[in-house]
């Protein structure tokens, strides 16, 4: 039986692209999800070093915190500012949240889970579509009508933009050394050289952590949303789920940069030391890992003071020992070898991911804020020269390298150093003009003993 | 290295992004930073603060006015609600006062059991100070750390008198309760325990570029002008001025023990930040060398149950945590004061937030209200 | 235990320890000794004796020198359980600042406050309470006022002064001559009335600017 042609198209259009399709809806439906539990994890982190629980209450250790945040944000009234501009109010968090998703959908969780069919522009597409986020953030401080709000939206723009140049100029680096925009080309050349590019500059991975942590508006970055002007910057008129919209949106943006930072410097889904031999017993490390927390559930299992936090932990422990199963047997089993990669890949991927926003927040909770004129002191006169003389260092040691043969290594750790010697000047630069800047102007002290 | 003054000229120059010269900023009575019910109006030139003015009054409550119409007893427990962060000084201020209108002395046990109590407020009300001064920083630990260390000194506090906050644990003549079995080893542990976790604070923010870069040459304050404004306090030794009145002029148990007077150089408010935390570090030796040697004997002295002072005034003052409490009591000869006047040291070191202000950026003046550690009760009274 | 009419400090209180200075005492009588009630013939006890003068005259090198100095602007020159303090006309006070600055070292202005004895002439006394940072020693100074006169406002030589004297106006209405902002600091800028006076009280105060202000009727 023909179909009209019309629905012929449709038909082979989803045959091809139905993989892409489905990782696009989960991503619009799941990424919000998992967006409320790292903030829930965050919570529970920063408890954890405040020397306090943290939410316990709703589920079991507060596990069901996040939906009932989500409810209660969803059903709170609706407030619009009076004279707002009610279209772009609407459409600020929108932006916001669609400009994160939609860069997660060029990243690559694994070799084989990717929205994007690797596009040759890869890294570019994320980092440009991400940056589309700051629309959202200068068009809700513009249509929330407000002092305020305004001036946080402007100091949160500036801020993202100077951080941007110096993250640009960070990520630079390790493409020099990747030759290309790929994203699965990149993790492959980390592959093909056998070590992550982390190793190799590790200037770049740091002025590209510090960038991202001013990217995505967190502390010690994040004076436009603590005390900006005395309120909550562009966030200030928002409230209930469009509120919820800019902060998903915000953790949503760590995802994506965690990933980025994955994907060039971290080695994306490759394991530790992807290509020495004798160490692929290190293969074996997810499900051990994965049974790991299952131990520790089954031993804390032991110390819960009510009978249904016993069988709360134990039915976690298992779930934990069930996918170190799942885990583990294609490692067995040579006819399912195959998902190894993509299986393991993920794992590792998502784990380094974590590792890097559990570094974020690590640092939310220890460091004071910058004040605006220091935070913009520190990206203009320090990160970006930084950044800029990185990735000079980087292309001379890989002349070095190709051209006069030097070892790959000592290369990169003689650019690095010289590299960290420039960041020692440029800092020193900044403590010395700090000083002499804010000296204070004072009359002559008197001595209140001399008589 | 001229940049900065050429980068007030032309804010000076330029109008601000509102379109007008000079922008008045209300940081209203609510607000999570001013630390109580205070008003400052910032006139504000750019990012600059031009000129404060503050607007306080919003927690007066007429105690003044009240210790004209209560006895000399009753009106102990109003002292506590002035400076609620550490209403045991309060106490001790008035009840040392009132002592001395009616020329008696508290009895040695007595006088050390107070040193104890209120070098351990002072422990606690330099805690509150520094867990809310990082929070408005920015640094979200300490103030966690600092109130689970002051949960101690509470418990302290709880076991002695009953109350946790507004303790009213002094009497006139002495003290009503004696100290309770433990007392001395409560406090020995406490004191142990302290020592590591001033490390830990430190170990946070002393030498933490961040915290320094918004500390350092903020809110400076030289010792000519704190004099002259009557900053008293941690605000006067922070700018070179080695003077504490538990020194100069020795009450209760203090002239016994060994300690040091912690300054600074600069009068900024990173100084003030490090003679706060060598303050406590201070008192808690004071603390371990006053609960070697508790004297036996009686807690109260000889005062009848009615008290009628004789006619005059007296006025005697106390280093607060915050700086000099003075009373200025006159008597009559009936049983109620005729004019009860308190002296805060957080009213009189508010004024110097004008001065300390100016040419700092907005996000400053946060910082500089909590180095002051003001209280509202005692500015209002 | 319904039997009132027992004096409160009866053995038998229900209060079971009787501790020196128990904090309420309403109806305490004012003399030491309760009377028994029922008493008719009982001898009462002596009245207590006059406690002696605590106030006695002062005379050691800073009286003199202040003496010497200004001559009949101090009216006086006292000592008060132990604390010295002058009496000193108020038409010399800003001369007598200064010197006490300057020349004795009088660098910090502690408090400055007032009294309010309206049966006097000089209706109010402001007390200064000065601290020599060299000589660790206090002095107050009393300058006696009358209720329509403006003293000198000492703000030109302890800047601490301007809030301490705008103070003293917001509770007593003495206006400083020569204060740079003397307005309210304590009570709102239109409230009526001066509360630390003594014909002041919760009936007299300004409850206009309460009900407009709060919207509740007060001074019950």
């Amino acid at each position: 039986m023909t179909l009209p042609p019309s629905l012929e198209a449709i038909l082979t259009f989803l045959q091809n692209w139905w993989v892409e399709i489905v990782c696009g809806v989960v991503i619009v439906a799941v990424v919000p999800l998992i967006a409320g539990y790292v903030v829930l994890v965050e919570r529970k982190l920063m408890a954890d070093m405040q020397a306090r629980l943290g939410p316990m209450r709703v589920g079991p250790h507060g596990l069901l915190q996040p939906i009932a945040d989500a409810l209660k944000l969803l059903i709170k009234e609706d407030l619009i500012p009076d004279n707002a501009d009610k279209l772009i109010f609407w459409l600020a968090p929108v932006i916001s949240m669609v400009a994160a998703m939609t860069s997660m959908g060029a990243i690559a969780f694994g070799p084989t889970f990717q929205v994007a069919r690797d596009i040759n522009i890869g890294i570019l597409f994320v980092i440009g579509v991400s940056s589309l986020g700051l629309l959202g953030i200068i068009l809700g401080g513009w249509a929330s009508n407000s002092h305020y709000s305004i001036i946080g939206a402007i100091r949160s723009t500036a801020q993202l933009v100077s951080y941007e140049t110096a993250a640009g100029l960070a990520i630079v680096g390790a493409l020099l050394l990747a030759g290309t925009l790929r994203i699965r080309a990149i993790v492959d050349a980390q592959q093909q050289l056998g070590v992550w590019f982390i190793f190799l500059t590790p200037v770049a991975f740091f002025i590209y952590l510090v960038a991202s942590i001013a990217e995505t508006n967190r502390a010690p970055f994040d004076l436009p949303e603590a005390e900006s002007e005395l309120v909550a910057g562009y966030m200030t008129e928002y409230s209930g789920f469009r509120w919820a919209l800019y902060f998903l949106g915000e953790y949503a943006n760590m995802i994506v940069v965690g990933s980025v930072a994955t994907t060039l410097f971290l080695g994306g889904w490759l394991r530790p030391f992807p290509n020495v031999h004798w160490l692929d017993w290190l293969d074996f490390l997810p499900p051990l890992i994965i049974a790991a927390v299952g131990v520790y559930c089954v031993y804390r299992a032991g110390k819960q003071p009510a009978e249904i936090q016993i069988w709360f932990m134990w039915a976690v422990a298992l779930t934990c020992f069930a996918v170190a199963v799942i885990f583990a047997v294609p490692l067995f089993v040579t006819s399912l070898k195959f998902i190894l990669p993509g299986l393991h890949g993920a794992f590792w991927f998502l784990l380094k991911v974590s590792g890097y926003i559990y570094l974020f927040m690590w640092l939310r909770f220890t460091l004071p804020r910058y004040r605006f004129d220091q935070l913009m002191h520190l990206g203009w006169y320090i990160l970006i020269p930084l950044a800029i003389v990185n990735v000079l260092a980087i292309g001379v040691a890989m002349i070095l390298e190709s051209e006069f043969s030097w070892n790959r290594w000592f290369a990169a750790l003689l650019t690095s150093l010289f590299t960290l010697g420039v960041a020692a000047f440029l800092v020193n630069l900044y403590d010395k003009r700090t000083a002499a800047a804010s000296a204070p102007a004072t009359a002559a002290a008197r001595d209140p003993y001399a008589g | 290295m001229g940049n900065a003054l050429q980068q007030e000229d032309t804010t000076k120059k330029n109008s601000t992004l509102l379109g007008a010269d000079e922008l008045v900023i209300n940081m209203g009575p609510q607000h999570p930073s001013t630390h109580g019910v205070l008003r400052v109006k910032l006139k504000l030139d750019g990012e600059r603060v031009r000129a404060t003015e503050c607007v306080i009054g919003y927690l007066h409550r007429g105690v003044e006015k009240i210790a004209e119409h209560r006895t000399y007893q009753q009106f102990a427990p109003y002292v506590d609600r002035m400076d609620y962060v550490a209403a045991v000084s309060n106490g001790l201020g008035y009840c040392e006062t009132v002592e001395k209108l009616l020329s008696v002395e508290a009895p040695p046990r007595a006088r050390v059991i107070r040193t104890i109590l209120t070098e351990l407020q002072r422990i606690a009300s330099h805690l509150v100070w520094l867990g809310t001064h990082a929070l408005d920083i920015g640094a979200l630990t300490p103030l966690f750390y600092c109130f689970r260390e002051r949960e101690e000194i509470l418990k302290i506090f709880e076991k002695y008198c009953g109350a946790r906050l507004t303790t009213h644990a002094f009497r006139i003549g002495g003290l009503q309760y004696e100290a309770y079995d433990g007392f001395e080893k409560d406090v020995e542990r406490f004191c142990k325990n302290f020592e590591r976790r001033i490390q830990d604070y430190v170990d946070l923010l002393t030498g933490n570029s961040i915290w320094i870069g918004r500390t350092r040459n903020v809110g400076v304050l030289s010792a000519a002008d704190c004099i002259a404004l009557g900053a008293s306090g941690p605000v006067l030794r922070a700018s070179g001025v080695k003077w504490d009145l538990r020194k100069a002029q020795p009450y209760a148990a203090y002239e016994q023990y060994q300690f040091d007077i912690p300054t600074g150089t600069n009068g900024d408010t990173y100084d003030r930040y490090m003679v706060r935390m060598e303050e406590m570090r201070q008192s808690r030796l004071i603390c371990l060398q006053a609960i070697e040697k508790i004297p036996e004997g009686p807690i109260l002295g000889k005062v009848g149950k009615v008290l009628k002072p004789a006619a005059g005034e007296v006025y005697h003052s106390i280093e607060a945590p915050k700086g000099i409490l003075g009373y200025y009591i006159v008597s009559d000869g009936t049983t109620q004061p005729y004019r009860v006047r308190i002296r805060p040291p957080s009213f009189v070191n508010l004024q110097a937030l004008d001065k300390m202000v100016r040419g700092h950026l907005v996000a400053d003046v946060v910082a500089i209200i909590g180095t002051l550690d003001i209280v509202l009760g005692e500015v209002d009274r | 235990m319904a039997d009132e009419s027992k004096p409160p400090q009866s053995p038998e209180s229900s209060k079971p320890e009787a501790p020196p200075t128990s904090p309420a005492q309403p109806p305490a009588p004012k003399s030491a000794a309760p009377p028994a009630p029922p008493g008719a013939a009982k001898p009462t006890p002596p009245p207590p004796k006059a406690p002696p003068p605590v106030q006695v005259a002062l005379e050691n090198d800073l009286t003199k020198r202040y003496h010497h100095r200004f001559g009949a602007a101090i009216l006086d020159a006292l000592e008060d359980r132990k604390q010295p303090y002058l009496v000193i006309d108020s038409a010399q006070l800003a001369d007598i600042a200064r010197y006490s600055r300057d020349e004795e070292k009088f660098d910090l202005l502690e408090d400055y406050t007032a009294v309010d004895w309206p049966r006097r002439d000089k209706r109010f006394d402001l007390i200064a309470i000065l601290y020599s940072f060299p000589h660790n020693t206090r002095l107050r100074l009393k300058i006696p006022i009358a209720e329509t006169e403006r003293p000198a406002s000492l703000v030109e030589f302890w800047p601490t002064a301007n809030w301490l004297e705008r103070e003293i106006f917001d509770m007593f209405g003495i206006a400083f001559a020569g204060h740079p902002d003397l307005k309210r600091i304590l009570l709102p800028d239109e409230w009526q009335g001066h509360p630390l006076r003594k014909d002041y009280d919760i009936l007299r105060q300004d409850t206009a600017w309460i009900r407009e202000n709060l919207g509740i009727e007060s001074g019950q």
